[in-house]
């Protein structure tokens, strides 16, 4: 498939401080793009040059081959965004705000009626026509902002933290509808903080921690690159330290709090060693995840 | 921010009206709140200061007696007030708590249309209030016609003028309170001394000179009164040649201030 974005050497800067420090990616037309990264690593930012409602500072991005300095009207036409902090209309109800909404793009009111409650059939909200949006669950808010940023018909979605602060139920439908954009052929960049919902609807992602892309890639093929298969999970002390030092030198290991993260190829004989040699007691061996890359990547460290 | 981009021309399309008419649809899902304090405003102030206060005014000031020449002042002072506040207070929760504007400008319309199109709506909730105010008047027999028409336009343009000095302050001001300094140290002084509960010949020559010079509400009040009470002077020429340039100006400065403000 075709690069539907392009971004080359990429900035953004406030004054001093550099939000997004000359990237360079690509979106292909109809996959799932991920932006991960810690607060602050640029990640919302970068989506905002995108859709052109912040200018960058220099480098170059280009939205299905416009410049988004010189075509942000006919970029912002074929994009459709769902923001971090919801900004439906109080002031409306859910029918009329996507009907406000879509006069916005010049949609006849035939036609924003039309697409109107056929989105509020897909997005489970039929029922909710009327309702005024105050009195929506945070669940019907998310995906009635789905259903406002599909209303232009975009090829490109951008999802800004799409199921943040909701319930596992909420979670899993918005998944399902996601993955139903998807199939239709629509672009979809999305920014998250949780990996597994990154493994889970990301054909590619990139990992970006201060204003920097440090990984980019499928998230399997990620976790394959960069760690190894296994996670076995000890209490820390300094005799395992010791012991691990001596018996299984060359292992990557990571601390977190109290548990001493073992990461390897083998997890059968390292945690036979383990139990046998370092007189480990309890253990946890799991599967990678996206997560320990992540973290490996980024570090430990709490950003504020 | 540099002088040249405070004064750049706005980027400006029809577009701007469907803000305007957002507003437009909030507004009439509200009417009864909205309508209420334009008609019973009026009604107070011309009861307790025009036919009260005023029954010791005995004197005519130019020519007229003291609720003919209080009311046209309470038309201008409805003007200010209607825009001023919807383009401070009412665009600031827009902008800040509810976030209107950024889930505006995700679609095909820009800053500069959303600014405008909101001092549109402040402009037209002006021509709302005195329109309404205008009739109350009017049954009080306080009005002259045809020329007490003139209101309308007039509450158009000088409402524009109150959303931009408005809008200013509202893409400048760090929180929904410090609005609370603007309205204290900027209206409620031009709300009495603009010849509106008194005549302007009654201050000394130099401050008269100088509201004339400065003081926005001054040459709202003048038009108002001229046209209400049917006597329209050639000097008013200069009044609305005021109103029309500072508006002017102070338009592309809420725009600048405002892209400023929005566009990180």
């Amino acid at each position: 498939m075709a690069d539907i974005i392009t971004a080359e050497k990429l900035a953004k800067k406030y004054g001093e401080l550099v939000a997004v420090d000359g990237i360079d990616f690509s979106v292909k037309e109809a996959e799932v793009f991920g932006f991960l990264g810690p607060n602050g690593a640029g990640k919302t930012t970068t989506m905002r040059m995108i859709q052109c409602v912040s200018p960058k500072t220099s480098g170059k991005l280009l939205v299905a081959g416009l410049d988004v300095d010189t075509n942000p009207r006919e970029i912002k036409r074929m994009i459709g965004v769902s923001p971090q902090e919801a900004n439906l209309d109080p002031d409306f109800s859910v029918i009329e705000d996507l009907l406000v909404y879509g006069r916005y793009f010049k949609l006849s009111m035939e036609e924003a009626k039309k697409s109107a409650d056929r989105l509020l059939e897909f997005f489970q909200l039929e029922g909710k026509r009327d309702m005024a949006i105050d009195k929506l669950s945070g669940g019907m808010k998310r995906r009635l902002l789905l259903a406002r940023s599909m209303l232009n018909e975009p090829r490109i979605l951008i999802l800004d933290e799409p199921t943040v602060g909701l319930d596992p139920q909420a979670r899993h439908l918005i998944w399902d509808l996601i993955g139903k954009l998807k199939e239709r052929g629509i672009t979809i960049i999305l920014t998250t903080h949780y990996m597994e919902e990154a493994a889970r609807l990301c054909d590619r992602i990139v990992i970006m921690d201060n204003g920097k892309i440090l990984a980019e890639g499928n998230p399997n093929k990620l976790v394959k690159r960069y760690i190894a298969s296994h996670v076995i999970e000890v209490k820390n002390s300094e005799k395992v330290t010791k012991c691990i030092k001596n018996q299984l030198d060359g292992l990557q290991t990571d601390l977190a709090g109290d548990d001493l993260h073992i990461f390897t190829n083998e997890p059968k004989e390292t945690l036979s060693m383990l139990l046998k040699d370092c007189g480990v007691e309890s253990t946890t061996v799991r599967e990678s995840t996206l997560e320990d890359v992540f973290l490996k990547l980024t570090g430990r460290r709490l950003r504020e | 921010m540099k002088l040249r981009e405070l004064f750049a021309l706005p980027n400006v399309g029809l577009r701007s009206l469907e803000v305007w008419r957002r507003n437009a649809k909030v507004f009439m899902k509200t009417y009864r709140v909205n309508f209420i304090p334009p008609i019973i405003e009026p009604i107070l102030y011309l009861a307790a200061l025009g036919f009260g206060l005023g029954f010791f005014v005995k004197e005519e000031i130019n020519g007229h007696p003291y609720p003919e020449f209080l009311a046209p002042a309470l038309i201008a002072i409805t003007i200010m007030n209607s825009s001023f506040f919807e383009c401070t207070y009412a665009s600031f929760v827009r902008m800040y708590y509810q976030r209107t504007f950024d889930a505006i400008i995700a679609t095909p319309l820009n800053v500069d249309e959303v600014i405008t199109g909101e001092m549109l709506w402040g402009a037209t909730r002006s021509v709302i209030s005195a329109s309404i105010m205008l009739v109350v008047i009017t049954v009080f027999g306080l009005a002259s016609y045809p020329l007490a028409l003139l209101v309308v336009p007039l509450a158009f343009i000088g409402g524009l003028l109150f959303s931009a000095l408005g809008m200013c302050f509202t893409a400048v001001t760090p929180r929904i309170d410090t609005l609370n300094y603007p309205t204290s140290l900027f209206i409620t002084p031009m709300f009495l001394v603009s010849g509106t509960f008194f005549p302007l010949s009654l201050l000394p020559s130099a401050a008269q000179t100088l509201a004339n010079a400065v003081v926005p509400l001054v040459h709202v009040v003048d038009i108002s009164r001229a046209a209400t009470t049917g006597d329209l002077q050639i000097n008013l020429l200069w009044s609305l040649a005021w109103i029309i340039v500072v508006t002017a100006v102070f338009f592309v400065i809420a725009v600048n201030l405002m892209k400023h403000r929005l566009i990180v």
